[in-house]
């Protein structure tokens, strides 16, 4: 069974207030891609792969622990707690009335997830930073997030897999956003001198400041099908360039042809080629699967999953 | 004669006008223009000072951006001796947006990197606005290794409105360019100096900023996106970006007070390209302090005290 520590279930309450009910009524999901409704069961067991064309669907954190912890067991890190609009910063809304809705639609605090468990019996840390939230956009929170669990990776001896869906720097944190490219990226050395493995997981999709620091920066890269990644997103790509874009431009098997990742590895495949490298560069012997729970409703956390269960 | 910006008219019509005056009494000795000069001249230099004495956010942008303020090459023209440009990433090419090389800095061998702008049509184009691909990127890496491999200091002049984006920097790996030249300033064991001579243009900037010391210019920016870009987005309305400049915080004086630079370079009064040569040699003396202070250090803490600096960054705001 997993859990979130009891330390953070009150903060999270006190910050989000009332989370939004967890169960929207609709039973079936269209596929953003093909069109196609799928039974949200057989979507879940298809680990939000559509089963009709492929098209891997943005997922979040507690969706991602399931598919990768033995039995579904795993401990939350607490967010590490950040001035929270240390610019005043208002466009037509006010930044902190933007966090508190990203806040209650996600039942997250920010765009950073990070828990402890066992992949296979090798203990292992694992992030995700995903789309929904913000956008995924860097910044201080998730800055200090992934410099939080980097340094506890490092202290308890555990390689480190990062899932990545980012536009980008999160504007409304101005400069202080963007210092957080090297701020990570000291921590992933921090990984590198105590000799411990960063897996990065390329998820659709990673572009801008995020892209260009720590999410390019693992030991190995790993990418969903099809997923977007590049330096420059997708609204910059539409608005400043005007060149003809090659087939495939910035897509996961376009950036493999250009050498700039390892693998493009389908979900289904994700956690057993997680497993084997981690064991390989762990110089662990051959790991004996440890089937994860059927990935279900997951018990305790107070976070969505999506189309409820 | 300069190319004023906007919100510099006042100013250019009373400087016109001694121009005009001075022309006429070129063709007629007879005329007595001093005294009117003098006046129009003192009217003129107390507008300057008071316009930049309250610049917004927005206008600071102009002047970081005004095509006669001092730009890379200057700098070297002006504050190194036998400079020694190196080019080449020794994988793919040349990238002219970033220049790198060795010098003498007031006796000291040390290693520069900055972007260039370009100062005419031909230059810009020869310089890509300062906008740099991978490998001028990549070639700031091997620099880097040979600045640690002979123990040279660095000193890094920033000014771009950010690194290139296209397909063909897409194709060479722009993101893992940026990220690994941040990483390479985090491990190097010399002293890395940086200066926002101009525009700090994002990640594209960050990739040479991350210093044992950072300095700003005074009417510099430094900027996780430009106005412009961030008005387009958050408004949807590109017209937006005097209200975007002012709500990013961008300016010299708001990264001092957040804790992100180290200190403020005074400009001579009307900014750094009305009197370019007084700008440069402050910078120069700003950067020979700097040297001084790190020069005791060891290279281990060297490198130590960069990255608890950026660790320490953010941390005490509320
Ligand atoms: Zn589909």
């Amino acid at each position: 069974m997993s859990w979130l520590t009891n330390f953070v279930r009150p903060r999270i309450k006190s910050l989000i207030g009332a989370v939004k009910s967890a169960t929207p009524d609709n039973l079936w999901r269209k596929c953003p891609a093909c069109g196609e409704m799928i039974f949200h069961r057989d979507l879940v067991a298809a680990l939000y792969v559509c089963p009709q064309c492929g098209h891997h669907m943005r997922i979040g954190a507690p969706e991602r622990f399931a598919q990768v912890f033995d039995n579904n067991t795993f401990e939350e890190l607490i967010p590490p707690e950040v001035a929270p609009d240390p610019l005043r910063f208002r466009d037509e809304k006010r930044y902190t009335d933007r966090l508190r809705e990203a806040r209650q639609k996600t039942g997250r605090i920010d765009a950073l997830s990070a828990a402890r468990g066992t992949l296979d019996g090798l203990p292992v840390m694992v992030a995700v930073q995903p789309f929904d939230f913000m956008g995924g956009s860097l910044g201080m929170g998730v800055g200090e997030a992934l410099v939080n669990a980097m340094q506890s990776a490092v202290d308890e001896s555990r390689p480190f897999i990062l899932f990545v869906a980012s536009g980008g720097a999160r504007m409304q944190e101005g400069v202080l956003s963007l210092m957080q490219m090297p701020r990570v990226t000291i921590a992933v050395d921090m990984l590198r001198d105590a000799g411990l493995p960063y897996v990065v997981v390329l998820t659709d999709p990673t572009t801008g400041g995020v892209s260009a620091s720590y999410a390019m920066l693992g030991d190995i890269h790993i990418a969903e099908p099809n997923a977007l990644i590049g330096f420059a997103g997708q609204r910059v790509t539409a608005n400043a360039v005007r060149e003809q874009l090659p087939e495939g431009y910035q897509r996961a098997e376009y950036l493999l042809q250009h050498g700039m990742i390892d693998m493009v590895v389908n979900r289904k495949e994700m956690r057993a080629t997680l497993s084997k490298v981690l064991h390989l560069l762990m110089k662990r012997s051959k790991p004996h699967a440890v089937l994860p729970l059927p990935p279900r409703v997951i018990a305790g956390t107070v976070a969505r999953v999506p189309g409820g269960a | 004669m300069h190319a004023y910006l906007d919100f510099e008219r006042p100013i250019a019509e009373l400087e016109g006008k001694i121009v005009e005056l001075r022309q006429l009494a070129g063709n007629d000795p007879t005329m007595q223009i001093d005294a009117e000069v003098g006046r129009l001249q003192q009217k003129a230099d107390q507008l300057v000072k008071e316009t930049y004495a309250r610049l917004s956010p927005w206008q600071r942008v102009q002047v970081a951006r005004h095509p006669g303020r001092p730009h890379f090459c200057d700098y070297v023209k002006h504050l190194f001796d036998e400079f020694t440009p190196l080019a080449g990433d020794r994988a793919f090419g040349e990238d002219a947006a970033i220049v790198t090389g060795l010098a003498r800095f007031r006796g000291q061998a040390v290693a520069v990197v900055g972007q260039e702008k370009g100062n005419d049509t031909k230059s810009r184009l020869k310089h890509n606005f300062g906008m740099a691909m991978p490998e001028g990127y990549r070639k700031v890496q091997r620099l880097f290794r040979l600045a640690d491999r002979f123990g040279l200091p660095v000193i890094s002049l920033v000014d771009t409105s950010g690194a290139y984006s296209g397909v063909a920097a897409e194709d060479r790996g722009q993101a893992e360019a940026i990220a690994r030249t941040i990483e390479a300033c985090l491990n190097l064991r010399v002293p890395l100096i940086a200066t926002i001579i101009g525009e700090g243009g994002s990640g594209g900037a960050v990739a040479i900023a991350t210093a044992n010391k950072v300095f700003m210019l005074e009417n510099s920016v430094y900027s996780v996106i430009s106005p412009e870009g961030c008005a387009s987005i958050l408004w949807r309305r590109p017209e937006k970006a005097q209200d975007a400049a002012a709500a990013l915080r961008l300016t010299a004086q708001d990264l001092a007070g957040l804790g992100v630079i180290d200190a403020i370079i005074p400009e001579p009064i009307g900014g750094a390209h009305r009197a370019p040569d007084e700008a440069m040699s402050t910078v120069g003396d700003q950067i020979s302090r700097a040297l001084g202070e790190l020069s005791h250090m060891s290279p281990d803490d060297v490198r130590r005290q960069r990255r608890e600096k950026y660790l320490a960054i953010g941390r005490d705001l509320k």
